[in-house]
């Protein structure tokens, strides 16, 4: 490299060819293709992109995909929570499987489980049928939408806090019950407080893949506009009818929101190095 | 254990409960019944979330008979979509091997400014919509994208072929490698290099020799996962394949074609063919964090950090 301290003086060769590699390769798959998003976004201009943000229908569905992944998203970290817990401390046959099983949703492809999911929860399906009776509805609606959601937020939080868990140390929980803290107590009071950054990282992670979602959900979703039509939908129907300012607009405001998210992320973790050192 | 504790007229009812409860376990975890309840909720969460819906792909694609079953795959448009669906992880996955091991060289062996923003940047992929991911090479290469007209001059064609079914393939996969390989490298240093050069390896022998056998269960655990994602994405294919059958039609995208169909059989016959490949990754991940996990840096989620 022609600037002298660029990078920091070092034996080891090749920085030039791999740091110029790096960076040609991200600028023509990531980069290039992000930006010329940005560049229609700013055609449209803030009123337009109001405008499409503000039409009934794309309202309707970011205020679904948005509604839906939060819920799913607080769903999954409760529970995640509870897993997280489980697969660390208790032994039981099978953990390991189990701990095993949390990564499916990673590696299930998003098409196999919607179709598996939308054939559980079909009125005629195994779980489907037991609520079809009272008159509830799961497939089809936006409850569908929501179970999707939840499977595919389940990893983020138990694999955010397992980690934390694993690293207790036992002497704080016998302190704490020296002192005459009950179990329960202890639990609420002495081990939850450090997890919440983790919890809220997680929580966060499997909001913004939520709200993207799109192959486990559209087979469960019944895809009615206006009712369960998912945003991430919207932008494929759009771009179907060859409409690309109007996909491009929905996708500039999910994008804009994603990315909020994720600087409520890196605002966490600051905080957390700074109320409990750690991250 | 006995059950009994010796009680005196002044001890309260809760401070005998707490003594009972200190005596039948320790103060480290939850009351038995505590403990069950908690890994029963665990247990029928994950069964049910989790479980079942992996069960029900095979159940479904069994459920007339392995006869049927096979008779999906001897559909030519099946065949085709199997095709394609290799072809594509086999051109998507060594791109992004490459590209990962010369971005966590560059980043893990030198200091540099702007680094931490350079990684943000290489994890960028995993923050966007998979339909969005398809969405920016729509607007780049389509009929009405900013190259639209130049290749439709020089008559090529990569969105509904290919070629776009390949590039949005690396886009959703791009932070695989590289974010299994930094961390590890990180902490791995340089001294290990250092002592190579240092007794006249070039610096080619010393990444050959040295740096590929210390990372080699992390490189082989971010191709897994990189495989896995690249032959089971759907919507970012989806929206830059066009969905013409036999043509551009990949193994989820056949899925989603013979279930709208209400080929239902077929449908999952294809999908349990993924859910199988999604059970050899999970089975091989966790295998390497078993036997090396010494050898794997950051455990975790790979869903962003």
């Amino acid at each position: 490299m022609s600037l002298s301290r660029f990078p920091a003086p070092s034996v080891i060769p090749g920085f030039g060819f791999a740091f110029g590699y790096t960076i040609l390769y991200l600028g023509l798959i990531v980069l290039i293709p992000l930006g010329g998003l940005i560049l229609r976004a700013s055609d449209i201009g803030l009123a337009g992109l109001w405008a499409v943000a503000t039409n009934e229908r794309v309202a309707a569905a970011l205020k679904l995909s948005f509604g839906t992944s939060a819920l799913a998203a607080t769903f999954s970290a409760v529970f995640g929570l509870v897993i997280a817990w489980v697969l660390t401390r208790y032994r039981f046959p099978g953990r390991r499987l189990l701990d095993a099983a949390v990564d499916l949703p990673f590696a299930l492809p998003t098409a196999v489980a919607g179709i598996a999911l939308s054939a559980i929860y079909a009125q005629n399906g195994v779980i489907g049928s037991l609520f079809a009776p009272y008159g509830i509805r799961i497939a089809y609606t936006p409850i569908g939408i929501f179970i999707a959601l939840v499977f595919v937020s389940i990893p983020f939080t138990v694999r955010m806090v397992q980690p934390l868990i694993a690293e207790i140390d036992r002497e704080l929980e016998e302190a704490s019950a020296t002192l005459g803290a009950r179990r329960g107590q202890t639990v609420w009071r002495v081990l939850l407080p450090p997890l919440i950054p983790a919890i809220l990282t997680g929580l966060a992670l499997a909001f913004a893949r939520a709200v993207g979602e799109y192959g486990s959900v559209i087979f469960i979703a019944g895809n009615l506009p206006y009712v369960s039509e998912i945003a991430p939908l919207l932008i494929v129907i759009k771009l179907e009818e060859f409409d690309y300012t109007g996909a491009t607009a929905i996708a500039t405001v999910m994008l804009m929101i994603s990315f909020s998210v994720l600087l409520l992320i890196n605002l966490i973790q600051a905080w957390s190095r700074k109320r409990f050192g750690y991250v | 254990m006995s059950e009994h504790v010796p009680s005196t007229a002044q001890a309260s009812q809760a401070e005998r409960a707490a003594a009972q409860e200190t005596l039948r376990h320790s103060v480290t975890t939850e009351a038995p019944w505590v403990r069950g309840v908690t890994l029963a909720i665990a247990l029928a969460f994950l069964g049910l979330f989790l479980i079942l819906p992996l069960v029900t792909v095979f159940l479904e694609a069994f459920k007339r008979g392995v006869g049927v079953y096979l008779s999906a795959f001897a559909e030519p448009d099946a065949q085709h979509a199997i095709k394609l669906t290799l072809l594509v992880a086999a051109i998507a996955v060594p791109l992004n091997l490459v590209f990962g091991v010369a971005a966590s060289w560059a980043i893990a062996k030198f200091r540099f400014p702007g680094k931490s923003f350079l990684v943000t940047l290489i994890d960028l992929p995993f923050s966007v919509s998979p339909v969005v991911s398809g969405l920016v090479f729509v607007l780049l290469f389509g009929a009405q994208g900013y190259f639209g007209s130049f290749l439709k001059e020089h008559n090529i064609q990569i969105i509904f072929a290919l070629p776009g079914i390949v590039i949005a393939t690396v886009f959703v996969t791009f932070p695989f490698v590289a974010r299994e390989l930094i961390p590890l490298m990180q902490e791995q240093g340089n001294t290990d290099e250092e002592a190579a050069l240092s007794l006249g390896a070039s610096g080619f022998t010393a990444f050959l020799t040295v740096t590929l056998p210390n990372i080699r269960w992390a490189l082989l655990y971010g191709v897994l996962l990189c495989n896995a994602r690249a032959m089971g994405e759907f919507g970012a294919v989806a929206v830059v394949s066009g969905h013409i059958r036999g043509v551009t039609n990949t193994m989820p995208l056949h899925i989603e074609i013979l279930y709208n169909e209400y080929n239902i059989t077929a449908a999952f016959a294809v999908a349990s063919l993924l859910a199988f490949l999604a059970l050899l990754t999970l089975a091989a991940k966790s295998f390497l964090e078993w036997r090396f996990g010494h050898a794997l840096a950051g455990r975790g989620g790979h869903g962003g950090h």
